[in-house]
This record gives C-alpha cells, structure tokens and sequence, in this order.
C-alpha cells in the first residue's frame, strides 16, 4: 500500500464518522414523527401518499399487525414485479425489442428485488427493458431499502417503549423513509453521478464504428437514477452486467468514492438514531464502534492478501477483474464495504480477488452483514447479535439478563436464535446440495476450489440479501434460481418476522431500572464481547466450509498450484 | 387481510412517484446540466460517432496504443470479466500469451510487460490504460507513426488524467482520446469504414487503413 492509499482509507473512515450523527438525528426526528426542515418542501407528498393509499397515518400496530403488511406488501409486490418481466416485450420504452423474460428468472429476479438481495442471474443490458429497470427494479429498490429501515425503526420502538402493545405503523415508515430520507438524497446523488459520466437517457443503443473499423453497440439507459437508490438503499444490483464497474456506471474515482459512502451512509447513521431513539445515545456509539473496528480490521486483511506477492504471477496486487481508474486498493475497500453492508455492487469481480480477499467478502456476509449493514437490516441485525452477547453475559453471572430497561427472556432468546441459525442452515444446505447436484455442477466456471467457492458465494450472498457472486458461475438455470430465490427469502422473511416478533414481546415489557448487577451495555467491555460473541458464531458455523474454498485455495496458491 | 388494498394502492403510488416521475425529472435535469455526460460521453469523427470516452475500443494495430485485454471482446453486450481465480490455469495460459505477444510487438523493452496489459478488466470496457502501460507502447507508436517520442509524449500528456483532487483513485490514460489525437496529428480526420470481418475471427485480419506506415499483421 502506497501513501496515498492510507489517505483514501483515513477520509473514508472520517466522512463516515462524521455524516452520521446529523442523518441519525436527522432520521430520529423524521420516525418520531416531529417536524424537520424537509418537512416544508415535501410535507405534501407524504400527506399524499396516504391519501391516495388509503392509510391513517394515526393507526398503530401491533407486531403481529406490522409483520402481516410487511408480508402482504411483499406478496403484492412480487406478482408486480413479474408480471412486468414476464410481459415487457409488449410495453412500451423497450428500445431493444428484449423479449420476455422467462418465469424462472424473472422469479429469481422478483425475490431479488423485494429482499433487497439484488441478486443478478441475468445480464442488464441484455435482458431488461427501460421500463422493467425503472418501473419494476428501480421502484423496489427504493421500498426494499425503506421496508428494511421500517423494521429496524420498528425494533427499536419496540426496545424504546413501555409497556406498549403496538411498534409503530408500517405504511407510516415506509412512507416517511422513501419521502424523507432516500428519495431527496438520491436526487441529489444521481444528478451528481450524471456529471461524473453515469448515463441519464432513454436513448437506443448507439452503433459505432470504431478507429479499426469494427461495430460496436454501446448500451444505454436511464442508469443513474437506479444506480443512486441502488448504493444508498444498499440494493446493489447493476443496470449493466458489469455493475459498479462499468464505466457508465461508476465512472471516475470521485463517484466510486461517493458509491462507497453512500452504501455505508445511513448504516451508520442508524446506530445514532437507535441509540436517540432509546435515549442511550452511548450505546449507539459503542454499536457504531463495534461496526467500525470490524470494518477497519477486515478491510485491513483483505488488502494484506492482495498486496501480497501472488507465486503463480511474480506479481502482488494482480489487476485481472480490476479497473484502472480505480486500482487496486479501491477495488479491495469497495469489495470489503459492499459486503459489510448488504448491497453486492462491485466495481472489481469478486471472482478473480485474491482467494482470502474473496473469503473475507463471504465471512462479512456470512457475519450477517452487521457491519454497517444493509439499510435496517444492519441493525437489526447487529441487535440480534447484542441480545445474544447480554443473554451471554447474563448467563455467567446467573442472573436475568436485562438490555435497556428490559428483562431479556427465553421467548426473545428463541427468536434471536431463530433469527441467526436460519440463513446460516440456508447458505450451507444449499450449498450441500449443490455440491452433489449434476445440475448444479455443470454452472461452474472454475475448477478445483475456486469453483466451490463460486456455489457458497452464490448461497451467501442469496442468504444474506447481499447480491454480489463469484460471476463465473452461471446462475440464470432453473435450478439455481429457484434454490437462491429460496435462499433469499430464508434470508430475509426468517429474520424479520422473528426480530418483528422480539419487538412486540419487548414493547410489553414494563421498564426495570439499572441495578448494580446489570451488566452495562456502553462500555469497551460489552464492545469486546460483543466482537467475541460474531465472530465464534461465524467461525463454529463456517470454518469448515471456508475451509474448502477459499482457504484450500489461498494454500495452492501460496504454494504456486495452478489447477 | 385488510392490509391488501392498501398495499395494492400505496404500490401503484409509489411505482407512479419513484418509476416514472423520479427517473423521467433526473433525466430531464440531466439532460440539461449535463447533456454530454447523460447521453454517454461520445465522440464524433468526420460526422460520425466513433466511440465514447467511457467505453474501451479493440486496438491492434501498431499505429495505436492498445487498450486492456477485454473477457467479452470488448463487447457491451453484456459488459463483463473473465471471472477466473488468481489461481487459475486458465488465467496463467492466458497471461503468458498476452506477455509473449506484448513482447513480440515491444522488442525495446526488457523485462514484464506492464500488469494492467497483462490482465482483464472488470466491466471488460476499461477505457483507460496506466501510464507506465502507455510509456510502454510509446516506442512502438511512434515507429510504426514516423513520430518522434517527444511527439507522442506531448499528445499522451494531453490524454492523461492525474489522481481526482490530487487524492482519489489512479493516474490515467484515456485509449481512445489519446489515439483521436495521433490520428489527428497526422491530419487524419475522416470518419472510420467498417471493415467487414469474417464472423470467427473478430476484428483481427482487418485491412490497414492509407494512413498506416506498416502493413504488419495483427497477431491476436
């Protein structure tokens, strides 16, 4: 790593520490329902939304009430989204004239975006129409991404209250989400992503004829407009093949480091708003902190491998996969953030990194993707992990445990369980059977290790909603997009309605004030556990699989084996 | 179930808000502020579009610099990498026949051809090269062009592009601009002819356009 590098890494780390406490305020307000200076300018269109949803706003409900809209919201939204792909060749903006899209595909790809996966089994530029990419993908990564958040602000209503029975108002969340934090951003973000060189047009391909006089058809679309939600809402699915690294996608270095930011922005600024949102604003910092050091260390790794001497090549820092602008060392912190959180751009295929650089982007979803995380599902997810570490620590001093005021109970416990174990049973069952399927098998595009990585990396990315791959594995097959479409949904359904659920039981509780045995949960202390508790969860659940992939493959390298 | 007409109605409003109106003002703004950016950065030669800056372009004749090794041929359609391990076999034969080839045409320079020439691109459309890639080439351009270094250096200072804000990402070649210029300074600015190719072999024994000193064949 030269200078410079460590400079990039340094403003990184800076700009995100400090956007996050004024968009954690910010958002606080915006779900506490008290008024913000957005407020003037788009008050109406929230107002409107209800209207035309028919929505009282005033309505609260209980868990039960919000999981079911969730579900039922979710439900609706799939039939939509293939019924668009299933028809598209009949409606209109398709310059290409693109066909139909197949029923398996397009439910892979209905799944992908609802989850906020953005799983990718087909090739953008080559599949879906301007209208399928705006009107059905576009639109779900905006509520995909709100749907998240709502879950997590319904969580920590659910921790903040007292004695309650409801958690809040799903429509009213998802509304206040898309109106008030993502869809300004993302004006802004895309406008400025257009001034960088991403394309904004409606436009047909445009043939050349290049200097050696041969054809090329350059693909266009209206890609910044999806390409701003697809980093903010931390979706991660590409207008183009190629996603974050094609050029008219990710265009200079100045827009990849703003992608960047933006997948991590409101992650992070979550924690803040948790920690105002139950008035333990330290709390907040310490989750943000856990997030950071974990971010920092697997960051750290994962450009060690790749800066170092690779035998087969006499080279370090192998460009294969990697775009000159952006070099090596954005290509790594790119990978390493679009893991941590759940969005699964790329502006580097994954594939050709270093084979521990691979393995620490499939150990960051593996983790859960609680570092910063998914939009909502990073904290929700990190939470999952905080009950464990308190219910942990609970356990050696043998007394209740307690978070925040609230006694942590078997019934919570069940749920958190439920809520870690499920994509974890979904990445190594389905890769299981993978690896003794035909079908599956015959998708491989490498050999020996390599090509196992490229199934578990497929079912982790699936399972934990991130979307990135190990590309050459050729995933548009029945088989694999009906087993990932399942995967997705494991991922996404079996850890909400579980943490819905751990919110109602929590908001029924009555408030039980700190006692000299209660086991604080703002100190460097409880962050230490709490990195202890993730990381041997992860390492019990996925050392041995790790082991066959990209590790295995790192020791054939090292040792200059070719296979 | 009465979260269903709800769900119905609040997600044809938002498929209105965020699927049309969203992406249709974006563009209209765009269109506006930044017209050559929304529209794909292209590039007009003699009155036809030759390429656009973004999009890297095959080179393999000697007059040109030539740009990173493209996975889909450097084809748009669709964009994409070789997707193959740093421990590939695969990618090792691959390597090892684009540094022969490299050598073979760059007969002045000892020791490994740059990496970035060696090895793919992600999106397979990279449109830049490193300047040690282009300082690389320089001897061979300006032979093959009857153009002094200094020559080509001055037009290759013009095509690169130093870190953004001094900090972020790398130093730059832009190919196709840098070629444009060459060609440019030879007085050639008349629009490209499709050369017709025999559909196995892509765009490799292409006729050579007059202005070419050389009339060495491509080696793919």
């Amino acid at each position: 790593m030269r200078i410079v590098d460590y400079i990039q890494f340094i403003i990184f780390v800076v700009a995100l520490i400090a956007l996050t406490p004024p968009l954690g305020r910010y958002m606080a307000k915006v779900f506490q329902g008290e008024k913000t200076w957005m407020h003037k300018p788009l008050g109406w269109l929230e107002t409107l939304t209800y209207k035309a949803s028919g929505i009282d706003p005033k309505e609260e409900m209980s868990w039960k009430g919000y999981a079911v809209a969730f579900v039922v919201f979710h439900i609706i939204a799939i039939i939509v989204l293939m019924t668009l792909q299933m028809t598209q060749a009949w409606l209109p903006l398709n310059p290409q004239n693109l066909p139909n899209v197949s029923w398996d595909s397009s439910l892979n790809t209905a799944v992908s975006f609802i989850t906020n996966t953005n799983w990718q089994g087909y090739s953008g530029e080559v599949t879906m129409s301007n209208l399928t990419q705006m009107v059905a993908l576009t639109v779900q990564n905006f509520l995909s991404a709100a749907c998240g958040i709502a879950v997590a602000i319904a969580l920590t209503r659910g921790i903040a209250r007292r004695s309650s029975s409801t958690i809040g108002n799903f429509w009213v969340d998802t509304t206040r989400t898309t109106v008030y934090v993502l869809l300004p951003i993302c004006v802004v973000f895309a406008i400025f992503l257009v001034g960088q060189g991403v394309v904004q047009t409606f436009a047909p391909f445009v043939d050349v004829i290049t200097l050696e006089g041969a054809k090329q058809t350059i693909a266009l679309g209206p890609a910044a407009s999806q390409v701003a939600i697809k980093m903010l809402g931390t979706n991660g699915g590409g207008f183009f093949n190629a996603n974050a690294a094609h050029p008219f996608e990710n265009s200079t270095a100045l827009s990849n480091f703003f992608q960047m930011l933006s997948i991590f922005a409101i992650g992070a600024a979550l924690t803040y708003t948790y920690g105002t949102m139950t008035k333990s604003r330290r709390h907040g910092w310490i989750i943000f902190g856990v997030m950071l050091a974990m971010f920092i260390g697997f960051t750290s790794l994962s450009l060690t491998s790749e800066f170092t001497t690779n035998p087969t090549f006499h080279q370090a820092g192998i460009m294969e996969g990697k775009e000159t602008r952006f070099g090596v060392f954005n290509s790594i912190l790119f990978s390493t953030v679009t893991t941590s959180a759940s969005c699964g751009a790329v502006n580097a295929m994954h594939s050709s990194l270093s084979p521990l650089s691979g393995g620490i982007a499939m150990v960051n979803m593996m983790l859960g993707e609680i570092i910063f995380g998914g939009v909502g599902a990073g904290l929700y997810g990190m939470l999952l992990f905080v009950l464990l570490t308190v219910f942990i620590a609970g356990l050696m001093v043998g007394r209740t445990p307690e978070y925040l005021g609230k006694k942590i109970e078997a019934r919570e416990m069940t749920m958190v369980i439920l809520a870690i174990l499920s994509p974890c049973a979904a990445i190594l069952i389905g890769t299981g059977i993978s690896a003794v399927t035909p079908a599956a098998l015959s998708s491989l595009a490498n050999k020996g290790p390599h090509g196992f990585s490229e199934m578990l990396y497929a079912f982790t990315s699936s399972a934990a909603n991130n979307g990135s791959a190990f590309a050459g594995l050729s995933a548009n097959t029945p088989f694999y997009n009906l087993m990932l479409a399942a995967a997705m949904f494991i991922g996404r359904f079996a850890i909400i309605i579980p943490i819905l659920a751990v919110a109602g039981s929590l908001a029924q509780k009555k408030y039980s004030p700190p006692s000299s045995g209660t086991f604080e949960t703002d100190t460097g202390l409880f962050a230490v556990l709490l990195i202890g508790v993730i990381l041997i969860v992860g390492a019990l659940t996925f050392l041995p699989g790790l082991s066959l992939g990209p590790i295995v493959e790192h020791l054939m390298m090292i040792k200059g084996i070719t296979f | 179930m009465k979260y269903i007409i709800p769900a119905i109605r609040f997600k044809i409003f938002m498929t209105i808000l965020l699927g049309l109106i969203y992406p249709f003002t974006i563009t209209g703004v765009s269109q506006v502020l930044f017209p050559k950016q929304a529209g794909g950065n292209f590039i007009m030669r003699g009155g036809q579009v030759v390429g656009s800056t973004l999009i890297a372009q095959s080179f393999e004749k000697p007059q040109y610099f030539w740009s990173r090794p493209s996975a889909v041929g450097y084809n748009p359609l669709p964009s994409g990498g070789s997707n193959l391990g740093q421990a590939s076999a695969d990618l090792k034969k691959a390597v090892d026949e684009r540094a022969a080839k490299l050598k073979a045409a760059h007969p002045d320079k000892a020791g490994e051809p740059p990496q970035d020439l060696l090895f793919a691109s992600a999106s397979g459309l990279d449109p830049h090269i490193s300047i040690e890639a282009a300082q690389y080439q320089m001897q061979r351009v300006a032979k093959s062009r009857n153009l002094s270094i200094e020559q080509v250096n001055a037009l290759l200072n013009e095509s690169t592009a130093e870190r953004q804000l001094g900090i972020f990402g790398e130093p730059t070649v832009n190919v196709l601009t840098l070629n444009i210029a060459l060609d440019k300074s030879q007085g050639i600015e008349s629009a490209p002819v499709l050369v017709p190719v025999p559909p196995v072999a892509p765009a490799a024994a292409a006729a050579v356009p007059a202005a070419s000193p050389s009339t060495q064949t491509d080696t793919k």
